[in-house]
Order: structure tokens, then C-alpha cells, then sequence
């Protein structure tokens, strides 16, 4: 993975001095807090509802065992002892003292990380597959990209006061494991008719209180016009974009006020006279960071494990698990690990720093001491061998990490909800608790098969129900939370947006509501191997809405 | 009133800003960008507000000796990328940042083809002059390249690094 040279290593020292100068400015009054408040979010601080909040990079999704160990160090000496892994593979400490924050970010740099926007109406961290420079079906791996975005990105001096957040996803396999198309700007890398590989370009997706999913700018953009078009498409944005309304700053907003064409004209016509030479990054500045993502050293190993074979036979919970949460690899005899962060009534993502230990000490034996965050808030071990994966699932289980529902109804995200945050109208994480008790039995999960339930505590969507295969907005109807449930929405390459399905749900009726959608799609799938979205999108809302709102006698 | 400086410092004030239709006086004056097709004056500036398209003004590069962009509050950010077109459009005159603008954000200013920062007395109450200069020679590297160089940029340096 991507480490610090001097001059990465010095830009986030700086950084850290100037925000412990800004605090003292704040303090001293040289800073209103009007002017404050932008300045420490581009530093990750928010004020939530009962403290402030720390949101501290992950790029990528991509963090070493030390990273980690430093993390699980933050939650206990200047949190609760556990932290929040975000659906933008980032984490978030809950409970800091504004006074402690330049120390955080201090220990942050002390192991190559940061705080740098990842809040404020700027860039934020770019997104990507969790399964990057592991998956058999990936062109290259997409992390190189990602880095070489950081950090153009990182105070770019225009784009650092947008008139909002700015979110970019890049994915470099057939199978979409980044939602490219929920962000303002996605990338996929792709090949052209002449085998060259570069940029297939997508602009205006966004959740949020008005969902909409990108679309194409560019079909091919070659590899090295990336920065300066990423400029271009910035620019125009940042000339264009409205600044009268938040709710109607985003990109997407632009992009379906003007027409996509007239978009993509403006863009070009600012890419056609802009300085590329002075923006691109180097071809031996891309060649310096691609050297870091060149596959681990992994030992050559057998395709076969004998005593892995055996482990299968004699403990089926293993197997169980070994079946839903593992992933192929490239490399013969290696499999990719999803570590739950949803255990049977647990808060989705949370972590405490005892886990992170755990995490950290597994990846270090077992997995090139390289861990992933991914942004359906669980964590990826990407390289455990075949002989060591019993090991493994022995460590996880030993810590309660173990739950075998990557992808199933239990492996539910949600924000944090009316519990932490000051924007929410509703619970979500106890609602993702009530319905994953519901559902406890590991039989019954398996038995429904794939099935992604996304909860948002209001409408700016943090949770993605827009895109869940059920979604759940919490929103606040005369005092009462009220529970809207959507079907149908899909964060793949085939994404979809959720439909309403009619009137909300009182707080307590959610478990039951989902229960009955479920029992209505086992009535209604054709074989087993037909998922709860095939269905849905071969038999449409109809009999769905029946099931809610017309009960059987 | 006001304070005017650039990153040497305080700066005098030669510019008159003459707003809507009042008589120009002599010397420099700097119009309101309505006014800039029916004036024939020099030294000429004009000023723009922060919605105003940089292509209109191509064809006066010639007779405009500077421009003034509007910053109405720091967080409104199109001024930024307004001076960067200006650059790429080949102005070559002075360009002025002018409105409530924080230190913090200096380098990105000149980076992005402004030379001069104009701010209101009330906001230079707050931040006086050495504020604006610590934060500049604060900010050291930049992972672009900005148009004056008020930070250094990390490809260069790399590439000099690797020579």
C-alpha cells in the first residue's frame, strides 16, 4: 500500500499545525465561529448532537495492521473505547474533546494518516473496491488512481470552497463493489476497442433528498488526461453550481438543470484550453505510486489445503461462514475475507478497540498486515491463505467478528441516526438491532439469500436506503418517527433507486413490515437462486404493496 | 474602508471604485462591469461580480489594467476558479481578490492568478496584517502548481528529488 515520502509526511504536519492554529484563532477571536466552522470540518470535526465527532480518512478503505493499532490506541485514550467505520470507508470517533483533536491528528500523522476533508464542501475521500488488487476480474488495480486523486485533491486552492461536498468512487472491475453511480463523480477503468486502458467518466449521482444516479460524461477518457479533466468538470461545477439553496448545490442538481449535454459541452470546451501539461500528474509521479500497490509478496501456495478441506468437513460453522464470507483471489490458494461488523443486535460498523487489536494482530499473520474498510461497513482481510483461514475464523470468533452474513439480511447499514446526529429525524441504529434479531437465525438467513436492508435516520440518505434492496427513511411526522420503506434500489453496475412503497410505519411496526416483504418474496421467487431483487424486478411493486398494506385474513 | 495588501505587504491605494453612473474622476478608476462597454478611461479597472462569465471581458484584456472580483463571503468559492480563467484566458493585468476573505485562505488566492487581496475594515479588525503574512509562510507545499508559487508544488520538488 501507498506510503509517505518527506513531502506527504510534511504537507499533514503542516496540516496539523494549521488547524491547532485555527483553534487558536477561534479561541482568541480572530476567527468567528461562521469562519471556523467550515475550516474545521475540512479537518473532520463535526458538532453533533451531544459531542463532537471525529471523522478521520481511511483512503480507499485501504489501512495497515499499525494504522489499525492506532486506531483501536485513539478510542480508548481519547474516545469510549470503540469506534465507526462510514459508508465511505472512513471511521468516526463519537465522543473527543475539541481540545484533544490536534493531539488526534498529531497520532494520526505519527502513522500516515489524517483528518483531511473528510467533511466540508470540498473533496472528499475517494472511494473504490474493497476487493482492489484482489479480485480475479479487475483490470488494474484501482487504488493507484485513487491515490493519485488524493492527492490532487488534498487543498486543491480552487476547488477547496465548492458549493458543496464532492465525492468521488473509481472501480476497476466488471462487478461494481464501489456504487459508482451514487457519486458526483465515478470512474470506471475500462479498455477501448484499441486495448488501452483508461477512464470511463460518470457525473451527477447522489443520494441525498433528491436521489439520482450518474450519467455518462466520457465514454473513454485516456489515462493520463484524468487530472485535467477532473479540473474542467470541477471548474465548471464550481463556476455553475447554485449557492442560493444547499439542498440544490450538488453537482447532480447542475447536471439535470442544464442537460447533460450541455454539461459535457462546457466541460470539454474548459478541457480543450486548459494548461494539461501543468495539471496531469507526471508519468513517473503515477509510476512512484503504482510501485506501492504491486501485489504483496505472497508465498506460492497449493490450490488445495488439506487441513483446510478437513476444518470444512468437521465444523459446519465455519463452513458456513467460509461460504458467504470469503471472496476469490488472484493468487491460487488465497481467498479475500469479509469481517462482519453486524453481529445478531449489534450496531452496525462499530468496532471496539479490542476488535481493532484483533483485526490488526489477524492481518498482520495472516494478511500482508493489510486490512480494507469497505462501504457496506465491514472489513476485509484481502490475503489469507487457504491453510490459514481456520486460524482466522478461530481469531475472529474468539472476539465476536465471526457472524457468517456478509450480504444477507442481517448485514444491514445504517447511519447513526437520532442516537449521535444533530441533522437526524429518526433512529436507525436501533431499528437495524430490532430487525437484525428478527432475523438471527443464521437458517433463516440463508434460506432468504442475498438481501441489502439501508437505513437512513433522515433524508440526506447517509445510510443509502435509496439503493437498498429494501430501503428505510426515519423521518419525523408530527413528533412521531414515521418509517418509509423503499424496494428495489441496487448500488451495482446495474444500480437501481428504490420505490416507495405507500404510507410509513411506526417505530415498532419495522421488524414486522420487513418480515412480512420477506415471507412475500419466498411466496413469490421462482427457484431458490432468484433473489430478492430479481424478483422484485420481475414482479414489480404490486404484490409487495399487497403484503403491507392489505394482510391476509 | 478597507485594507489592501499582497503577499509583500500593505499596498496604497490608487484605485478609485466609482459605483453605478457618478462622474470619473481622474486617475484610476474601476467601474462596475455594466458600465465598462461605455467608458473610455485610463488607467481602467473593472469590477465583476462572482457570476459573471471571464469570457465577456476577453476583448477588453487590452485597455484593462486590473480586475476585481467579488468574493460577497469567504465561503463562496467561484471566485477562485473565476480568477484561474481569467489566467487561462491570457489576462495579464493585476487581479483583485475583494471582499470578506479569511487568511486561511491567501496562498489558494494567489495560486489561483489573484495578486492582491482587498478586505473589509471589519474583517481586517479580526485578522490584521500578520496574520495573512504567518499563514503564507505557513502554507510551504502544494500537491499542484499554482500560478505564483505561493506554496511549492510536491511534483516538482519530487522530480527534482529523482534528477
Amino acid at each position: 500500500m501507498y506510503r509517505y515520502d518527506e513531502f506527504d509526511a510534511r504537507f499533514v504536519k503542516a496540516r496539523v499545525a494549521e488547524f491547532r492554529d485555527q483553534v487558536e484563532r477561534r479561541l482568541t477571536g480572530s476567527l468567528t465561529e461562521d469562519e471556523f466552522k467550515p475550516l474545521r470540518l475540512m479537518n473532520g470535526l463535526y458538532l453533533q448532537l451531544h459531542a463532537y465527532m471525529l471523522r478521520v480518512a481511511i483512503p480507499y478503505g485501504t489501512i495497515s495492521s499499525r494504522q489499525m493499532r492506532m486506531l483501536a490506541e485513539i478510542a480508548e485514550r481519547w474516545d469510549r473505547g470503540y469506534g465507526h467505520f462510514t459508508t465511505r470507508q472512513n471511521i468516526q470517533f463519537n465522543w473527543p474533546k475539541l481540545r484533544d483533536v490536534p493531539d488526534i491528528l498529531d497520532a494520526l500523522a505519527s502513522v500516515e494518516m489524517h483528518a483531511i476533508q473528510t467533511s466540508g464542501n470540498c473533496i472528499r475521500n475517494t472511494t473504490s473496491d474493497p476487493l482492489a488488487g484482489v479480485a480475479p476480474d479487475e483490470i488494474e488495480d484501482p487504488r493507484v488512481t485513487c491515490e493519485v486523486i488524493r492527492q490532487w485533491s488534498s487543498l486543491h486552492p480552487e476547488f477547496t470552497f465548492l458549493g458543496r461536498k464532492f465525492k468521488i468512487a473509481v472501480s476497476a472491475a466488471e462487478e461494481d463493489r464501489a456504487a459508482v453511480a451514487t457519486h458526483d463523480i465515478g470512474l470506471y477503468i475500462v479498455r477501448n476497442d484499441a486495448g488501452e486502458v483508461g477512464y470511463r467518466v460518470l457525473v451527477g449521482g447522489g443520494q441525498g433528498r433528491t436521489p439520482m444516479l450518474a450519467r455518462e460524461l466520457r465514454a473513454f477518457l485516456p489515462k493520463a488526461d484524468l487530472l485535467p479533466y477532473l479540473e474542467a468538470a470541477l471548474r465548471i461545477y464550481n463556476l455553475h453550481g447554485r449557492r442560493d439553496n444547499k439542498f440544490k448545490a450538488r453537482i447532480k442538481i447542475l447536471v439535470h438543470e442544464l442537460g447533460i449535454e450541455e454539461y459535457r459541452r462546457q466541460v470539454e470546451a474548459e478541457f480543450a484550453r486548459i494548461d494539461r501539461d501543468a495539471i496531469a500528474a507526471p508519468a513517473e509521479e503515477v509510476s512512484r505510486i503504482a510501485a506501492y500497490f504491486a501485489p504483496p509478496d505472497l508465498p506460492v501456495r497449493p490450490a488445495e489445503d488439506a487441513a483446510f478441506e478437513r476444518a470444512l468437513k468437521t465444523d459446519p460453522a465455519f463452513a458456513a461462514w467460509v461460504a458467504q464470507n470469503t471472496h476469490d483471489h488472484r493468487a491460487q490458494g488465497y481467498r479475500a475475507v469479509t469481517v462482519s461488523l453486524k453481529p445478531v443486535g449489534g450496531v452496525p460498523g462499530d468496532a471496539t478497540a479490542e476488535q481493532m487489536r484483533v483485526l490488526a494482530d489477524l492481518a498482520e499473520r495472516h494478511s500482508a498486515s493489510e486490512l480494507r474498510v469497505t462501504h457496506e461497513q465491514n472489513i476485509v482481510l484481502p490475503h489469507v491463505a487457504l491453510a490459514g483461514l481456520y486460524k482466522v475464523f478461530r481469531g475472529l470468533a474468539g472476539a465476536g467478528l465471526d457472524a457468517p452474513n456478509r450480504g444477507l439480511v442481517t448485514d444491514i447499514i445504517a447511519c447513526p441516526g437520532l442516537d449521535y446526529c444533530a441533522l437526524a429525524t429518526a433512529r436507525s441504529i436501533p431499528v437495524a438491532q430490532a430487525i437484525s434479531r428478527r432475523f438471527a437465525d443464521p437458517r433463516r438467513q440463508a434460506e432468504i439469500g442475498p438481501l441489502s436492508i439501508k437505513i437512513s435516520g433522515c433524508i440526506n440518505a447517509c445510510g443509502h436506503h435509496h439503493v437498498g434492496h429494501i430501503g428505510i427513511l426515519g423521518i419525523d411526522k408530527a413528533g412521531v418517527e414515521s418509517y418509509q420503506i423503499t424496494l428495489g434500489g441496487h448500488a451495482g453496475a446495474d444500480a437501481s433507486l428504490g420505490e416507495r412503497t405507500g404510507p410509513g410505519f411506526a417505530y415498532e411496526e419495522v421488524p414486522g413490515v420487513i418480515e412480512r416483504l420477506v415471507e412475500r418474496y419466498l411466496e413469490l421467487r421462482s427457484s431458490r437462486r432468484e433473489t430478492f431483487l430479481q424478483t422484485y424486478r420481475r414482479v414489480g411493486m404490486e404484490p409487495f404493496r399487497e403484503a403491507l398494506y392489505e394482510p391476509a385474513l | 474602508m478597507s485594507l489592501l495588501f499582497d503577499r509583500d505587504g500593505e499596498l496604497a491605494n490608487p484605485w478609485n471604485r466609482i459605483e453605478g453612473d457618478a462622474p470619473l474622476p481622474d486617475g484610476a478608476v474601476i467601474v462596475d462591469l455594466e458600465r465598462l462597454g461605455s467608458v473610455d478611461h485610463a488607467p481602467l479597472g473593472v469590477h465583476i461580480p462572482n457570476n459573471t462569465d471571464p469570457a465577456l471581458l476577453v476583448g477588453d484584456f487590452g485597455r484593462i489594467a486590473l480586475i476585481s472580483v467579488g468574493f460577497p463571503g469567504f465561503s463562496d468559492g467561484r471566485g477562485f476558479s473565476i480568477g484561474r480563467q481569467l489566467r487561462a484566458l491570457g489576462f495579464a493585468g493585476r487581479l483583485r481578490a475583494s471582499g470578506p476573505v479569511i487568511v486561511d485562505q491567501f496562498a489558494y488566492l494567489l495560486e489561483c492568478g489573484f495578486d492582491e487581496v482587498e478586505i473589509p475594515d471589519a474583517v481586517a479588525e479580526r485578522q490584521p496584517l500578520e496574520l495573512w503574512r504567518a499563514a503564507l509562510a505557513r502554507a510551504e507545499h502544494a500537491y499542484q502548481r499554482g500560478r505564483q508559487g505561493a506554496r511549492s508544488s510536491i511534483l516538482d520538488a519530487r522530480r527534482a528529488r529523482n534528477a
